[in-house]
């Protein structure tokens, strides 16, 4: 298609044709994304080569001091007047090798195998007692030599900083440059590597607690850490048996599995949507000409959105509860007999709950729409409606032709969003449902389960610590891919072309 | 001909005034009854009517009084003490993380901002098992600082909203007081910042509220021991089986005692919340 045809299509067609040519382009994109991960490869392997050539060199042309900084680190730095900078980077030396001596070194021995030692060993044949030995915990030695393994990159980095520096200082003193003091260095990191001192906070905060847990998760997820596994105990490496016995390998786990997915996804598509839609056509009834009192119909709706969720979920719950206000509310109005009730939340059908916990998210999640939408209503520039209603279009003709396309070109990325935020709504199902009414065609799951609630209660209820962490890298997997896609396709369309 | 034009246009606003008080009263309706179940004097969970016959103070009161088992006030201080400690580092990390990215200029900083934003999209529950053990081996678990630290430390990763906020402060400035001789420190305190308050005070306000609403992870680290609950938790706990018959009307109180405070900053924050959130989107 021509470009020149393409800017005459309607905003819908053109969305269609972006998610034709995106599935058309897969086959090519998977491709060349397979190409560029290994051409990243090469290059790593290629600069690691790079990088050995250089401080080869760097040693056989350093100064003698910069020598020996190549087994002592910070020696060079010292001789060259930086006292504290160099006497600091021996203090990491030694810690490094003490901390590795003294406990790093031992547990990494341990990860090919996640330990041995049990300590229900059975009756010592010499005394008669029973043996108390130390068992190895295969959770901690994962989790140290995670830690171990960081630490050694850290330390890696280190040792190369402290060769370029030491390479640095040679340069400047055979050009008589000026060195600098320890009070000058700390001025630089006011200023000129700023950047390192605002990072370096954040940066250990994020790696201990978001990428050292998502690591270890993944190396969970190829172990058989069950409720057969107590935790403390012993435990062993599986490879992709997990996966295996997800997808296909064990029946009712798969069953589960394919029945949740399906739930979920049905779930995500229905809660979006019909947040969206309800949400702004309440926003247009807001903002329309002529409404009085728009600032306290806005804030009716956001008060609910400001109260905490598991507040309103929790009191949502027991209202809809068999007993709870609102079936008291159908029996007055005569809508149900006296003594019966509707099982909102605990039909066994499990299509009644259902179809509440969507209604209840409409509740929650449609003042949300509301507060963006009115954002961006108000943004549309106002020509559009002018030269539309000089044309003769009427108010129908309008939304349909400008409102309707112009919010979904804004709002299209954030939708994305809240699809995503769906597939992860935790809140929703588990403080009104908490995943029930029970299935047992399901492996320890409910009928409003999610994936997510599922994995909860894994964790938590059943202490399938392997299964939980397989079916977290496969939400995760798929949520990534969507917010990657999302993230390119804004990005494309912000160069590409204005709303038009 | 005119007059037909206006008697329409009135007749459609009419209908949609009643359909947005319809609305509005479904919306309020269960916060209404929220309030007015705090103050019921029937002691059982339900009741088969509506409007209650008797009035009473006193779920309130033994909220407040009654903490052999339901340890309220505790309760409130716990969360309020997280808040605040995972408040300053939460901003003080995204407003560094932020104004980095948008305006100092480093290498390979476009592949960290990639990162970031990818690390960003992980939902941190789903590594729950793993987080929990990590607080276990450092000897922190059933404590309020392992809370601290979870909700703060990812902090840094939510810089998208605030860097495109410093985005769009002139970077004349910038150059205007580098000329002056300022550091790039300074620039950050007493350029950057000062201009900045919408975005301060957004980060600020999310950033407390956050452990309030959270059930998740306090659920997790927190196990049996009831001294160390959040509100969250604490008031999820009065609803199980076990206790809900006798401390139901609490649980009223209860949530309406942390939902105005909670409501009274959202409120005031909302216009930040709209001009964040539009700004954002915007630029991506």
């Amino acid at each position: 298609m021509n470009f020149i045809d393409y800017v005459q299509l309607n905003p819908f067609q053109k969305f269609f044709y972006k998610l034709k040519t995106f599935f058309v382009n897969l086959p090519k994109n998977i491709a060349r994304f397979f190409k560029f991960i290994a051409m990243k490869i090469a290059a790593f392997f290629i600069g690691i080569g790079k990088a050995f050539k250089f401080y080869g060199v760097g040693f056989v042309k350093g100064s003698w001091s910069t020598k020996i900084s190549y087994v002592i680190m910070g020696f060079g730095v010292v001789v060259k007047r930086q006292l504290i900078k160099g006497i600091l980077f021996f203090i990491t030396e030694v810690a490094y090798i003490a901390y590795m001596i003294t406990f790093g070194w031992g547990y990494i021995c341990k990860l090919g195998t996640l330990g041995e030692k049990h300590s229900s060993g059975g009756i010592d044949p010499v005394t008669g007692m029973p043996i108390v030995a130390q068992s190895d915990d295969s959770m901690l030695i994962m989790l140290y030599s995670v830690l171990t393994i960081f630490i050694t990159i850290l330390f890696l980095v280190l040792y190369v900083v402290n060769i370029k520096v030491n390479l640095s200082l040679d340069e400047k003193i055979r050009e008589g440059g000026h060195v600098n003091k320890i009070g000058e260095d700390i001025q630089t990191l006011l200023d000129a590597r700023y950047h390192v001192t605002l990072l370096s906070l954040p940066t250990i905060l994020i790696c201990v607690f978001t990428v050292l847990p998502i690591i270890f998760m993944i190396l969970i997820a190829f172990t058989n850490f069950d409720r057969h596994h107590p935790m403390g105990g012993l435990f062993d490496w599986v490879g992709f048996q997990n996966f295996a016995d997800v997808f296909f390998n064990e029946p009712k786990k798969a069953f589960t599995f394919q029945t949740l997915v399906g739930w979920t996804l049905c779930w995500a598509i229905i809660a979006t949507i019909s947040c969206y839609i309800v949400g702004v056509i309440i926003a247009l009834m807001i903002n329309k000409k002529g409404i009085k009192f728009k600032s306290v119909f806005r804030t009716m709706f956001v008060m609910t959105v400001a109260v905490p969720q598991f507040v309103t979920l929790l009191l949502m719950a027991q209202m809809l509860n068999d007993d709870g206000v609102i079936n008291v509310l159908l029996r007055e109005l005569h809508i149900v007999a006296q003594n019966d009730y509707v099982k909102f939340l605990s039909d066994s059908g499990g299509w009644l709950p259902k179809i509440t916990v969507l209604v209840v998210n409409l509740w929650i999640g449609v003042p949300y729409t509301i507060l963006s939408a009115s954002g961006i209503l108000m943004n549309i520039p106002e020509e559009l409606y002018e030269s539309a209603r000089i044309d003769g279009a009427g108010p129908v003709v309008t939304f349909v032709k400008i409102t309707m396309p112009y919010m979904l070109f804004v709002m299209t990325p954030a939708l994305i969003q809240q699809f995503i935020g769906n597939i992860n709504n935790f809140n929703v199902i588990y403080f009104l449902t908490g995943g029930g009414p029970p299935n047992d065609n399901l492996l320890n799951a409910g009928h409003t389960d999610l994936l997510i609630t599922w994995l909860f209660n894994l964790t938590l209820g059943y202490n399938d610590y392997s299964l939980a962490a397989t079916i977290g890298i496969l939400v995760f997997i798929f949520c990534a891919t969507l917010s990657l896609i999302t993230f390119n396709m804004t990005k494309s369309s912000k160069s590409e072309e204005e709303f038009g | 001909m005119i007059k037909s034009y206006k008697l329409r246009r009135n007749l459609t606003n009419a209908l949609i005034y009643v359909i947005l008080s319809v609305l509005c009263i479904i919306w309020v309706l269960p916060l209404a009854w929220l309030i007015m179940t705090s103050f019921r004097g029937e002691t059982q969970v339900y009741i088969p009517y509506i409007i209650p016959k008797t009035w009473t103070f006193d779920n309130y009161i033994r909220l407040f009084t009654d903490t052999s088992i339901v340890n309220y006030p505790r309760w409130f201080l716990n969360t309020f003490v997280v808040a605040c400690f995972s408040c300053v580092i939460s901003t003080v990390s995204v407003l560094m993380v932020s104004y980095t990215f948008s305006r100092l200029r480093f290498k390979s900083r476009k592949k960290i901002i990639n990162i970031g934003f990818i690390l960003g999209m992980f939902p941190g529950f789903l590594t729950m098992v793993a987080i929990y053990y990590l607080i276990k081996a450092m000897g922190l678990s059933q404590n309020l600082i392992a809370l601290i630290l979870i909700y703060s430390a990812g902090a840094g990763l939510g810089f998208a909203i605030s860097k495109g906020f410093f985005d769009t402060v002139p970077r004349a400035l910038d150059e205007a007081a580098t000329i002056d001789g300022a550091t790039r420190n300074q620039i950050f305190w007493k350029i950057i910042l000062p201009m900045s308050k919408p975005i301060v005070v957004y980060t600020i306000l999310t950033s407390f509220t956050g452990p309030w609403a959270d059930f998740i992870m306090a659920r997790i680290i927190m196990g049996d021991a009831k001294d160390q609950y959040t509100i969250a938790l604490g008031l999820w706990t009065m609803v199980q089986k076990e206790y809900i018959d006798d401390y139901f009307l609490m649980f009223c109180a209860g949530a309406v005692v942390v939902a105005i405070p909670i409501t009274a900053l959202f409120l005031k924050m909302q216009k930040y919340y709209v001009e964040g959130v539009t700004g954002g989107a915007v630029k991506g």
